[in-house]
């Protein structure tokens, strides 16, 4: 399969702009500046098929085609590198290696909604990725691809490298501008959305990291070689993180429509150790999981996982073998919720701290026999009812645990401790 | 003497400043500043950068208490954050934690009586595929073995 993320990834010093340019980098911009307006930018990445990595999936293009023209407020463009998602790792790795590919596709973005001014919000704790893309963001000026009247064509742009300082939800697009705009990371009702509402109350755009390395590849190949790969409606190459009870954990980049167990047997060597397969969580944390025998059919697209009912997510794939207590692991993703719920709507800021202590009651052998339909009814009353898709992240896995292995639950209950050797 | 920033902080803090089109969206960089220069936040350092940036100390109260890598008490010279989320979970996070509580003789949350080390346990650090693994400073330490600690643990000077 031809590689379009991880084109550069594995190629030395791919972190310079020297070999950045000298694998194809910045063709795009150049390109764009010679002969392409912003509203044909716009066209070319709809006519891609490009959908959100980040994990809601959203036609790129269109998100863009949102911002008005005609608004005389600044626009803002923000590369979201906030990368949290438990089991999630594929951005930090652009991020490290490929960053003049984040900047690029941050350029390209700016220029398509004609804004002057973006950010790359990356995650506190990636001091070395914001080193990583300092030193690229620096060289990219010096170059003259960023700054005043870029190569001459009279367009300005700037981009500051903004971290963050430890917060999961600052990963959500409004929480992000929140914290941007300085103070917590609240997330913000919509609509309005961001595109006509968002920075300061300016039109913005926000886009993965991912997302956004994509597109100086789609520039420069054409939309409809990115079209050509993928299903019909999940259009081209996705990067998937694999971790946990797997046998060549890593990141991998996968045709979309590529069949799910063949890639976890085959291309990531399977279970390890003698072990069985016992469930796998595909879209990072807040993903419903699959039990083992449930993955036969399913292939790695948007529509796949919707209909095998998990989603795709952000593609942070995490394999559990059949020593793992299903009890144990459900209340690690629990209490990942209750520690990073914001704390703004109720029935997120009480519900995860709920269902936290009901799973760790279970845990220590002190549950109720009606826990699990405790939990179900604590997960049903959180979605739907927030600002943010914080509360049903966090409500999806804990029902998905009972509901995929209850049994499990119920003997754990029963026996007043785990059932699993 | 009151808390404040040197004349080359201060003019480091000008310069964050500038980049934003907004002063107020300067707040988590400067407030990154303090902690460096203060060693931590203090009520009174909250105070002093809501001075410097035209805001509330509320609002300066409600950020640095909402961000987990912003601290109000002090330190050790090292903070190892060891990951417990579920992909670390699986790879014997657990037991990392323990090794280091025994080899330290302090809980998850305290600091060496010498003020060197800080223990937390943290949420996912995006680094699941080199699990576990352990936070020290700004450096990640990956595919972590009790062996590998051991060495870590001594070269921390």
């Amino acid at each position: 399969m031809e590689k379009v993320l991880l084109r550069n990834i594995g190629v030395e010093d791919s972190h310079t702009l020297a070999v950045y340019r000298s694998r194809g980098g910045y063709r795009a911009w150049d390109k764009i500046l010679k002969e392409m307006s912003p509203d044909q930018v716009i066209e070319e990445v709809k006519a891609s098929g490009l959908r959100g990595r980040g994990g809601a999936g959203f036609p790129t293009g269109m998100k863009w085609g949102f911002v008005p023209k005609d608004n005389p407020k600044p626009k803002y463009v923000v590369c979201n590198a906030d990368e949290s998602e438990p089991g999630t790792f594929k951005d930090r790795l652009l991020i490290e290696k490929d960053p003049h590919a984040v900047i690029e596709g941050t350029i390209l973005a700016a220029y398509a909604v004609q804004s002057h001014t973006a950010f790359i919000y990356i995650r506190g704790e990636f001091s070395f990725g914001a080193r990583v893309l300092q030193r690229a963001i620096d060289e990219a000026y010096q170059e003259g691809y960023l700054g005043k009247n870029i190569l001459g064509s009279g367009y300005d742009l700037d981009l500051i490298l903004h971290r963050g300082a430890g917060a999961y939800i600052c990963g959500e697009e409004t929480g992000l501008l929140s914290s941007l705009e300085g103070g917590k990371g609240w997330p913000k009702v919509k609509p309005p959305f961001p595109a006509t509402h968002g920075l300061f109350g300016c039109p913005t755009v926000v886009n993965n990291v991912e997302t956004l390395a994509t597109v100086p590849w789609i520039i420069d190949q054409g939309a409809a070689r990115h079209a050509a790969l993928g299903t019909e409606k999940s259009k081209g190459t996705k990067l998937f993180s694999v971790s946990g009870h797997i046998r060549r954990p890593g990141v991998y980049e996968v045709e979309m429509g590529y069949p799910f167990k063949r890639f976890l047997e085959e291309d990531c060597g399977g279970v390890p150790n003698g072990r069985k397969l016992k469930g796998v969580i595909p879209g990072g944390a807040s993903m419903p999981v699959l039990r083992g025998d449930e993955i036969e059919e399913v292939r790695m697209d948007y529509e796949s996982f919707q209909a095998a009912g998990t989603l795709l997510g952000s593609g942070g794939v995490i394999v559990m073998d059949d020593s793992t207590c299903m009890v144990k692991a459900a209340w690690n993703i629990a209490r990942f919720f209750a520690h990073e719920s914001c704390g703004q709507c109720t029935p997120c800021r009480e519900g995860c701290h709920w269902m936290e202590k009901i799973f760790r009651r279970i845990e220590n052998g002190q549950g109720k026999k009606g826990d699990p339909d405790l939990i179900l009814s604590i997960s049903g009353n959180i979605q739907g009812n927030t600002i943010c898709p914080f509360g049903d992240a966090a409500a999806w896995p804990a029902a998905a645990f009972i509901k995929k292995y209850r049994e499990e639950f119920e003997e754990h209950i029963a026996r007043e401790r785990c059932v699993v050797t | 003497m009151a808390l404040e920033f040197s004349p080359e902080t201060l003019k480091r803090f000008e310069e964050i400043v500038s980049r934003y089109p907004k002063k107020e969206a300067a707040l988590l960089p400067v407030l990154y500043l303090a902690q460096e220069d203060f060693g931590y936040l203090s009520s009174e350092a909250i105070e002093y950068v809501a001075k410097i940036m035209d805001v509330s100390p509320a609002r300066v109260y409600g950020a640095v208490t909402f961000y987990t890598m912003l601290h109000m008490k002090p330190i050790g010279r090292y903070h190892l954050q060891v990951c417990r989320t579920l992909p670390c979970a699986l790879m014997g996070a657990e037991k990392i934690i323990g090794f280091l509580k025994a080899k330290l003789g302090i809980d998850v949350g305290e600091t060496t009586v010498d003020g060197r080390l800080t223990l937390s346990e943290v949420e996912c650090l995006a680094s699941c595929g080199t699990a576990p693994v352990v936070q020290i400073n700004d450096d990640y330490y990956e595919s972590l073995s009790e062996e590998k600690l051991e060495e870590i643990l001594q070269s921390l000077k």
